[in-house]
């Protein structure tokens, strides 16, 4: 009797150990006509679906394909016409008016019309919950629907700028729960999710556009850092964006690693309202004592793109590349500054790190070394990413973080305007009226060459106030199976995933 | 009767304490959900007006009481993050981590019993020898440790399962099996090794015993003597063991769920602690608190079925 049971017990193992097998077999093959991809996510996208309150950068990123404004950035950060056909921009930036593409369609089989449009624009710049969900709308006056086809959006003062904004997300006034059932116009739509585990979105096929390639995409969440790799190479997922440099060492040879960059500004931010970092001198000497090409070299093996200012090369017109030479790295210098500023012994610090981004740490150690050579202790403090919003960002109760800020659209203000004096995003309290001058020439300005000069004279500032120790632009590596092709880097914090296309002689 | 009453007291007692402290941890620990949320886009204003919409304002007692009251009728509340109901999470989660648990619990029965008596019937013999050298070992790998063993020579090596390649039960419940196979194996290892130690040495002390002469004099073989009537006093501590790694595993089983990425209870609660959304981490504690509990209290009756002269008050 006993040994009956324990024979059918191992029969049951036996066969389970064999469905496992068998059906690892089939998922190799591509599914007849159907095309998938299964690609890897550090985080869920635990945010709200709603394209206007969503803010984690993780989630944007993803939602770039399901959602469409009346522009939108290309791989280039040109934004070019989407739901609107085109657009004209008159009064010198006052005045904007979108012609809309016809016969567009909301993923739920409706049409896009005018008060869709406008539903969604005053929703952006509803102020009844204190600041507009997009804050850059604040600007806008009126919106008004001019003809069944033409919205108007007029602004309380001109900005020519105006035009990278106007990216938000169009969604049908018709919908109650944007936040769980999300109906946008991309290239893709929604079909499920499940918290922690993965996102599923298919191909849309009434997409006025180029239409996407890849039929259906399994975002699924990985969330060991240690199990990336070995979920690529034992199939379980396609691709991972931002994969480190240990880890593509670490790829079997069914990966092509491309090579990007992060579009961020890396730095150490310093609290300028706290001694000693409220001088200048002891700013600048930390600045002379960071040695960026070492940490580079170590943490990257040498790649990276290092940065003067707030500013990086992605922005094109408005990137200083002269502004990296203002500190090079010289301990003496350092040392001298220090002891004018009162401090020949040096002095230690708190440098507060958000344990779940290894770069940052990485590079935190790195500069706690390089400061003992000029006497400066840095302890290093590791938190929790949700700590570190409210504690350091929020509150701003800390001395130094070493963190990466990006930019959630391609204009200047996105990376400049937190740094004037009384502005809510200003966490590292920087306070000069030189640049609160400089910041507020380049708003009210409306000739292109000026406004440019404007905020050059900015960054120029944030450089030469040693406002922050500025490091680089983080490279940025995207592992593929050679399956797909397609990938295109942005010079934003999106995954254009419509792109992504099946290799020759892939079914 | 009394016995019932005295452990349902005791349950809900546990429950209203175990839930109260985590209300209180959060309250002490920094960060908040509203700051959470909306991350680098916070402002004052937009912060103050979430933790209003949220109801984060009232104090401490008066959420608490709130919670409370939802709770006993039925509503968990929804999840700051994902706008879901909590009782839709956890009831997509739970299958699996009480899969993953029960897989391992049967895994650990089978291997470590019959292990036990053999190597106490073989006392001294090679097999016994080899199998004590062995469950050294195993013992001082850590769970995680022989996770990313099974991983490297059954997944990448063997190509036996698809490692990451979870799938869920809802999709598909023999794959979602198949893949549960070696994580399982993973947390029994460990546990079935202590489990045939402990079994070894509680038959050996126990065939010492006077009782046990006396079967023998009645003419019963060893076999007989074994299964008939040493094993049933031996078993008490074990199953004390297998009671305590039952618990364990339930609210446990988070490490090994990080290593095959399986999205479990464990991983549900590890986020949702971070990300601060307090009515997910609170129902999770509650129901994992519900479920040790209730594992101790089925160990109790076992008790009782093993060994009819044990009483239960």
């Amino acid at each position: 009797m006993k040994t009956k049971a324990i024979r059918r017990f191992l029969l049951t193992l036996v066969c389970t150990a064999l469905t496992i097998a068998l059906s690892g077999c089939a998922g190799d093959k591509a599914g007849g006509t159907t095309s998938r991809i299964s690609i890897g996510i550090p985080q869920d996208i635990e945010d709200s679906l709603d394209p206007h309150k969503a803010v984690a950068a993780g989630t944007e990123e993803i939602l770039f394909n399901l959602y469409e404004g009346l522009v939108k950035p290309d791989s280039e950060g040109n934004m070019v016409d989407a739901l609107a056909e085109s657009h004209t921009v008159e009064e010198e930036g006052k005045v904007y008016t979108f012609r809309l593409r016809d016969g567009v369609k909301f993923h739920d089989g409706s049409l896009v019309t005018a008060e869709d449009v406008k539903y969604s624009l005053e929703r952006c710049a509803d102020t009844s919950s204190g600041d507009p969900l997009v804050p850059a709308f604040s600007a806008i006056e009126s919106v008004e629907i001019t003809d069944e086809n033409t919205v108007r959006v007029t602004l309380k003062e001109p900005d020519n700028e105006f035009l990278a904004y106007m990216d938000a997300a169009i969604i049908p006034a018709s919908n109650d729960s944007p936040e769980t059932n999300p109906i946008g116009t991309g290239p893709y739509k929604y079909v499920s999710r499940s918290p922690q585990e993965n996102f599923v979105i298919e191909k849309f096929d009434d997409y006025w556009g180029t239409p996407a390639n890849i039929d259906e995409i399994t975002l699924k969440v990985i969330a060991n850092s240690d199990t990336i790799v070995t979920s690529l190479n034992g199939g379980a997922i396609d691709m991972f964006v931002r994969v480190s440099q240990s880890m593509t060492e670490q790829l079997s040879d069914d990966y092509n690693v491309l090579e990007g960059t992060m579009n961020l500004v890396q730095a150490m931010y310093l609290n300028n309202a706290k001694a000693p970092f409220d001088d200048v001198r002891v700013r600048q000497a930390l600045c002379y004592a960071v040695d960026v090409q070492e940490i580079m070299d170590i943490i990257s093996d040498g790649k990276g793109t290092q940065l003067g200012s707030s500013m990086f090369p992605a922005f094109g017109k408005y990137y200083m590349e002269e502004l990296n030479d203002l500190y090079p790295a010289d301990p003496e210098k350092a040392k001298e500054l220090l002891a004018e500023a009162g401090y020949p012994d040096g002095f230690s610090f708190k440098l507060t790190v958000p344990s779940n981004y290894q770069q940052h740490v990485d590079t935190a150690q790195v500069i706690a070394e390089q400061l003992k050579r000029i006497g400066v202790t840095a302890e290093i403090e590791l938190i929790e990413w949700e700590s570190w919003l409210s504690q350091v960002y929020a509150d701003r109760d800390f001395e130094a973080t070493v963190v990466g800020l990006d930019a959630s659209s391609l204009t200047a203000p996105a990376l400049l305007s937190r740094f004037v004096s009384d502005a809510g995003k200003n966490f590292v309290n920087f306070e000069s009226e030189a640049y609160d001058a400089a910041y507020a020439g380049a708003s009210t300005s409306t000739d292109e060459t000026e406004k440019t000069a404007y905020y050059k004279e900015c960054e120029r500032i944030l450089a030469e106030e040693a406002a922050n120790v500025y490091i680089q632009d983080l490279p940025c590596f995207v592992a593929l199976n050679k399956k797909y092709t397609g990938y295109e880097f942005y010079p934003l914090y999106v995954q254009d995933l419509a792109k992504l296309k099946l290799a020759d002689g892939q079914e | 009767m009394k016995y019932f009453l005295k452990k349902t007291a005791g349950l809900l007692a546990t429950l209203l304490a175990v839930s109260f402290l985590v209300f209180a941890a959060f309250a002490v620990i920094p960060g908040d959900p509203a700051t959470a949320m909306l991350g680098t886009e916070a402002t004052p204003a937009r912060v103050e007006a979430l933790r209003e919409e949220l109801g984060l304002n009232a104090p401490l007692l008066v959420r608490y009481l709130r919670w409370i009251g939802d709770f006993l009728r039925g509503d968990f509340g929804n999840s700051y993050r994902y706008n879901m109901s909590v009782m839709s999470m956890i009831g997509d989660k739970l299958p699996v981590t009480l899969t993953l648990t029960a897989i391992s619990f049967v895994l650990i029965v089978v291997i470590s019993i019959p292990l036990g008596v053999a190597c106490a019937r073989y006392a001294g013999g090679m097999l016994d020898h080899a199998i004590v050298v062995a469950n050294q070992i195993i013992m001082a790998v850590p769970a995680f440790f022989s996770g990313i063993l099974i991983t490297l020579v059954f997944g990448l090596i063997l190509h036996l399962f698809v490692p990451g390649g979870y799938v869920s039960w809802q999709q598909d419940r023999l794959a979602f099996l198949g893949y549960m196979i070696f994580p399982s194996i993973a947390i029994a290892l460990p546990k079935s090794a202590m489990a045939v130690k402990l079994l070894r040495t509680s038959i050996l002390s126990e065939m010492k015993l006077d009782y046990v002469r006396t079967a023998y004099s009645r003419g019963n073989g060893t076999r007989a003597v074994l299964y008939r009537h040493v094993l049933r006093n031996a078993l008490i501590p074990v199953i004390t063991f297998l009671g305590m790694a039952l618990a364990d595993m339930v609210a446990g089983s988070i490490i090994v769920e990080q290593v095959f990425n399986i999205p479990g209870l464990g991983r549900i609660l590890l986020t949702s602690i971070s990300n601060r959304d307090y009515p997910v981490v609170q129902a999770i504690i509650v129901c994992i608190a519900f479920l040790v509990i209730a594992v101790n209290f089925l160990v109790d009756l076992l008790y009782k079925a093993v060994d009819p002269r044990i009483t239960l008050d």
